[in-house]
Formats: structure tokens, C-alpha cells, sequence
């Protein structure tokens, strides 16, 4: 595979849900790729897709109610969404492994932590039990978790959150695959334990090359962290491009929304410092979307057109696309 | 070390407990209007006030009742339970005698109970919409509803008057040489109507019990780590979520046993069983008290036990509990 290639390719991905009111149109044609090595953020509000996004590329958005309509997700080259589940599963937590927001409640209790950590790399490399559990130690140890050899045998309720989440990507990272999705994995932990995880994340990802896809809700975490961030709004991406760009001069109005939504430091303390912003209305209900975008309703600059016709994805240069009118050329009137 | 002491405590709290056991049994006993005396003279024809009060005086009867007490808990704390009045043997004999086909059936149902229930749930909990989810619910709906002696008697009905393909009571046919492998089918054969009569509501239970379970374990994020590593279903059921879902029918399972016990006393007398259900039920009708008692002891003390197994099979099964009540 050469340097231009992207590892995983994500093209015009949609995922509907059977609901009580109706079909929910979760993602509406999401696309993008990933550069070996580097780090994709994916931010936006609760309910965007974002999580439903990285459930597609490891195939475990619940079917039914879920259905993935179309669209392709290629990993070096390889079609998941046509794929046999037993592929599927030779995939999941060897080319692909996933984190998630609840460390508290993502191992398994009965288990000792060594054993889960050990379960993956027998299943995917076929391991004897005892190399299993001595690569299990030196995972331990790459996470930093002290005093490994001891901490394998324990349970998940004798650990903190945030060792717990280091062992939860110990187990992620075990197998060294290409990519790990990080779903929100510091949204539950302390403010300075996020940072270590975070420092953890970069790391062992300079150590191993692995490329990274990080959801957050977090503009902290993606300046933190992300080499390029997509923005999602209601199943489909508002903006992307690299995290300075976005953070430094956003072109949607939604990011623009997100950027001032964060308070800052040098702030001045109250009295002088302004209310912080906030983007007034909410998302809309995926199971009535109107054929307009579906930012319009909030949107400070919303046209007449904005609410009858959803923009394209525009290419701006140097890697910024943007779905918004007011940088559509010829738009229509 | 820490372990050890959790058990000596465990055992104190056994012990007392037992001995309670014995003081209340004692107590309300010797309220039962009657005595050894009154079935001796009713079964000879009458006798004088004499040999009444001679009677009384050679069980011991005469004396205070704190003395008769204090005797018999102390007798007992030594292994000695009495003796029978009906079979002037020592009661311990004949409970050893009786309690293997006990032990045989309220096991053996209760382990049918947790095995089969826990296995339908599982398979329920699959399709929690499915034909089977719907026969496992009413299944235990109707199993928990129907008195067992009710669900013994139909069994009868069907299995020993119309189709005539099972025996309808005993341990063993008469004919068949004891302690021979002919023997030993004679009693499974013998064994699975009672099993299945007293089975019956705790399977009901159980599979309710696991299917729940098994559908809240199922949903959580552990098993969606599970699938994200990569592990097939089976391995997701059987090793992820069935020994999470398992804990509260163990739970149950052991709270019960003390009720499944008491329910063989009823199997037993309709299926003449030769266990304790039946030698309790006869020795009330006897008022053979020294019997009565000692069964009642003997039965606190293995329901202690087995309460006290179900602890360590948690502690096997869930790591939490361990360090819980270690600290």
C-alpha cells in the first residue's frame, strides 16, 4: 500500500432506523477517508451519527432495527459493508478495535482484566493461554498501568475509571490494529485523568503508527488531539478539514456555533466577560428531515432556498469541504 | 486469611442459628397437646394413672421443662438425637437411613430446575419475541401456579394409568436384586415422576428468572465490548453474558432450597418415597416427637449447609462479592 492510498476509505454512507414515528434517516451519506498514522476527529452534537458512524465500520449497528441502505466502507481496499460476519468478526479487534464512553461498564465483571485482554489476542492470533496472558502484562505495562504483573489478575471493580480505560485500550491495541475508534473515551473520566488518557492515546500512536478515529463532543479534546476533524449535523458532515482550519477559521455556520460555544481560559472572570454563546433551537427529529438542510432552522444566515434544498459538499482548497450556501458557487436561487 | 475468618464467622453464625433451631423446635412441640404416654395407653387399651405417671417418669417426662431442655440440647450438641418411641431404635439411625433418597430427588430436582431453566431462558432470550420466548412464559406461569401434589397427581394420570409406562411409587421395584446396575436404572426410572412433580415450579422459576436476566445482560456494554473484539455468539453467550445471568438464579436457587425441601415431604408421602418427607409425615401421625424433632434439626442443619455451599459458589462465580465481603 502506498503513502496515498487511504487506509479506510468511507463512501456515501446512509443508516436508516425502523422507529415508532417512522424511519429515522441516522446518517445520510457520510464520506471520508483516513490517512495511515494520522487522527480523524468527529464532533458534533448527541444524536448526530457520530457514534452510529464508527458502529458502521465495525458492522454493529443493530440490525433490526438499524439498516445500513448504502454506501461503501473500504478497509485497504476490502468492502466491510460486503463482507460475511465471520470476515466481520476476524476484523473487529484485529484490523479494527473500538473504545468506549463507559469504561465503568465496558468490562465484563467476572472476568479478571488479564483474561479479557488475553480472550482477544487468542482469538484473533491463536495464542497459547500463557503467551496470551504474558502479552496481556506487556500491554498492561504500554497503558502504564503500575505494578502489571500483580494488576492482570484483578477484577474491573477494583480499578478506577481511568485505569480502566487504559486497560480497555490495552485490550484495543493488543492485536496492533490500524485503526482504533475512540467513541467519547474520556467523556465519563476526571478532567486531569482525560488529559493522561489522552497523552496515553498520542504516545502509542507515534509507537505503533496506528491511525486513530476519535468522537467527541469535545473541542478541547480534537485541538488536543486530531490532525483533521469532520463536523456532523443531523447524519451528514457539515464541514471538514484540518483541525487548524476548522478551529482557526470555520466556514459553516454550525462550527462557527461549536467555536464560540467554548469558554476560554483567558477569559476575563465575570463581570466583564461575555455570556457565552450558544446555538439557539435543537436537532431536528431524524424522522422528519424537510428536503432543505437540516442546519437551517437555527441557522443565523439561513436564505430562503437554505429551507427548500440541501447544499453539496463544496471543495473551498487545501482539503475544506463544506456543505453550506453561502460558499456554493452558482447557487441557486 | 481473610477468607478463613469470613468462614469461621459464617459457621458461628451456623451454629447458633441451629441451636435456636432446636430451642423453638423443643418449644413448640411439647405445646402439641398429647404425649408418649397418651399413645402408649390408647394403643394397649387404656391404663391407670400409675402406669401413666410410670410412663412419664421413665422418658423423663416428670421432670421441669427447662431440665428436659437443657437434656436434650445437650444430648443433641453430643450427636445423640433420642430414641424413636414408635421403633425404640436411635433416631439417628433411621434419619441416615432415609435421608439418601432424599438427598436423591430434592437434588436431582433442583438441579434438573436450575440446569433446564437457566438452558430455556438462554434460548428465550434470544428471540425475546419468539414462539419459544411465549412458551417459556407460560410455561412458567402455569408451573409456578400449580401445587405440586396437583402436578404429581396428573403426572400419574398420564404417565402411570393411561400410557402405563412409568412405575407409580417406591424407590425401586421389590423384585430387583438391590445395589445391581438393573437396580440402580429401576431407581431412575422410579425417580422421574417425583423429580418432575417437584421440579416443576423452580423450573418454572428458573427460566423466567434466566431469561430476564439473560435479556438485561445481553444489552449491556460489556457484550458490546465482547462483539467488538471480535468473538462469535456463542462465546458472547455461553462465556460473557450466561455467567453474569447467572448469579441471581444461584441466588434464588439457594433462598429456595429450604422450600424445595419442605415440598419432598409432599412428593414423597404421594409417591411413598422412602425419604424423611415420608418417615416425618408418619412419625406426626405417630407423635413420635424424638423422630419429629430430630428430622426437623436434621433438616435445619443440611439447609444451613447448603446455604452455606451457595455462598462459596458466588464467590466462585462473581469476583465482586469476593472482595465485598472480604473487606
Amino acid at each position: 500500500m502506498d503513502a496515498t492510498t487511504p487506509l479506510l476509505e468511507v463512501e456515501g454512507l446512509k443508516v436508516e432506523f425502523k422507529t415508532r414515528r417512522g424511519i429515522a434517516k441516522v446518517l445520510e451519506g457520510v464520506t471520508f477517508n483516513l490517512e495511515p498514522g494520522k487522527t480523524l476527529g468527529i464532533v458534533g452534537e448527541s444524536g448526530c451519527g457520530k457514534s452510529m458512524t464508527a458502529l458502521s465500520i465495525m458492522r454493529l449497528v443493530p440490525i433490526p432495527p438499524g439498516r445500513i441502505s448504502a454506501g461503501s466502507i473500504r478497509l485497504k481496499g476490502e468492502d466491510l459493508l460486503q463482507a460475511s460476519e465471520k470476515r466481520m468478526r476476524q476484523v473487529r479487534g484485529k484490523d479494527i478495535s473500538m473504545i468506549f464512553q463507559e469504561p465503568m461498564t465496558s468490562l465484563n465483571p467476572v472476568y479478571s482484566i488479564g483474561d479479557q485482554i488475553a480472550e482477544t489476542v487468542r482469538v484473533h492470533e491463536g495464542l497459547s493461554r500463557r503467551a496470551a496472558f504474558d502479552r496481556a502484562v506487556e500491554m498492561l505495562k504500554a497503558v502504564n498501568i503500575p505494578a502489571a504483573e500483580k494488576r492482570v489478575n484483578e477484577f474491573p471493580h477494583q480499578m478506577s475509571g481511568g485505569m480502566r480505560q487504559r486497560v480497555m485500550i490495552a485490550m484495543a491495541l493488543a492485536c496492533r490494529p490500524s485503526v482504533l475508534i475512540a467513541d467519547e473515551p474520556t467523556t465519563a473520566l476526571d478532567v486531569t485523568v482525560q488529559a493522561q488518557v489522552f497523552d496515553l492515546l498520542k504516545e502509542l500512536q507515534e509507537k505503533t503508527g496506528t491511525t486513530i478515529i476519535l468522537i467527541t463532543h469535545d473541542m478541547g479534546a480534537i485541538a488536543e488531539m486530531a490532525d483533521r476533524v469532520m463536523v456532523m449535523y443531523a447524519g451528514r458532515a457539515a464541514e471538514e478539514a484540518t483541525t487548524e482550519q476548522i478551529l482557526t477559521a470555520p466556514k459553516h455556520p454550525y462550527t462557527q456555533g461549536l467555536i464560540a460555544c467554548v469558554p476560554h481560559m483567558a477569559d476575563k472572570p465575570p463581570p466583564e466577560r461575555p455570556p457565552l454563546t450558544e446555538i439557539p433551537g435543537v436537532v431536528p427529529a431524524l424522522t422528519d428531515l424537510g428536503s432543505g438542510c437540516s442546519f437551517a432552522p437555527r441557522c443565523p444566515h439561513a436564505m430562503d432556498h437554505c429551507h427548500s434544498q440541501m447544499p453539496q459538499p463544496q471543495e473551498l482548497g487545501g482539503g475544506h469541504r463544506v456543505a453550506c450556501w453561502l460558499y456554493q458557487e452558482g447557487a441557486v436561487a | 486469611m481473610k477468607f478463613l475468618s469470613v468462614i469461621l464467622q459464617r459457621l458461628f453464625y451456623a451454629a447458633a442459628l441451629l441451636l435456636a433451631v432446636i430451642v423453638f423446635n423443643f418449644i413448640l412441640l411439647s405445646l402439641v397437646p398429647g404425649d408418649i404416654a397418651d399413645t402408649l395407653a390408647g394403643e394397649s387399651g387404656g391404663a391407670s394413672a400409675e402406669v401413666m405417671a410410670e410412663i412419664r417418669r421413665s422418658y423423663g417426662l416428670d421432670r421441669p421443662f427447662y431440665v428436659q431442655l437443657g437434656t436434650y440440647v445437650a444430648k443433641v450438641v453430643q450427636g445423640d438425637l433420642g430414641k424413636s418411641y414408635y421403633f425404640n431404635e436411635p433416631v439417628i439411625n433411621l434419619i441416615l437411613e432415609r435421608v439418601g433418597p432424599t438427598l436423591l430427588l430434592v437434588v436431582t430436582a433442583l438441579v434438573m430446575a436450575i440446569l433446564i431453566g437457566t438452558l430455556f431462558g438462554v434460548i428465550a432470550s434470544k428471540k425475546p419475541n419468539g414462539l419459544f420466548s411465549h412458551f417459556v412464559t407460560v410455561l412458567a406461569l402455569v408451573g409456578f401456579s400449580a401445587p405440586v401434589f396437583w402436578t404429581a397427581f396428573l403426572l400419574i394420570v398420564l404417565f402411570v394409568a393411561m400410557l402405563e409406562i412409568m412405575p407409580l411409587s417406591g424407590l425401586a421395584d421389590p423384585t430387583t436384586p438391590r445395589d445391581t446396575f438393573a437396580w440402580y436404572l429401576d431407581v431412575a426410572h422410579h425417580l422421574i415422576l417425583p423429580v418432575l412433580s417437584l421440579s416443576s415450579i423452580y423450573l418454572a422459576q428458573y427460566s423466567r428468572l434466566a431469561r430476564a436476566s439473560m435479556m438485561d445482560i445481553l444489552g449491556s456494554d460489556f457484550i458490546r465490548t465482547a462483539r467488538a473484539k471480535g468473538l462469535g455468539d456463542t462465546a458472547i453467550t455461553y462465556k460473557h453474558a450466561l455467567r453474569n445471568a447467572v448469579i441471581p438464579v444461584i441466588t434464588i436457587a439457594g433462598l429456595q432450597f429450604s422450600h424445595i425441601f419442605s415440598g419432598a415431604v409432599v412428593i414423597e408421602t404421594v409417591f411413598t418415597w422412602p425419604g424423611l418427607g415420608t418417615l416425618a409425615f408418619e412419625s406426626i401421625l405417630r407423635g413420635d416427637t424424638p423422630t419429629i424433632m430430630g428430622i426437623l434439626f436434621f433438616s435445619a442443619m443440611i439447609v444451613v449447609i447448603v446455604n452455606l455451599l451457595t455462598d462459596l459458589a458466588y464467590r466462585i462465580v462473581d469476583p465482586r462479592i469476593r472482595s465485598a465481603r472480604n473487606a
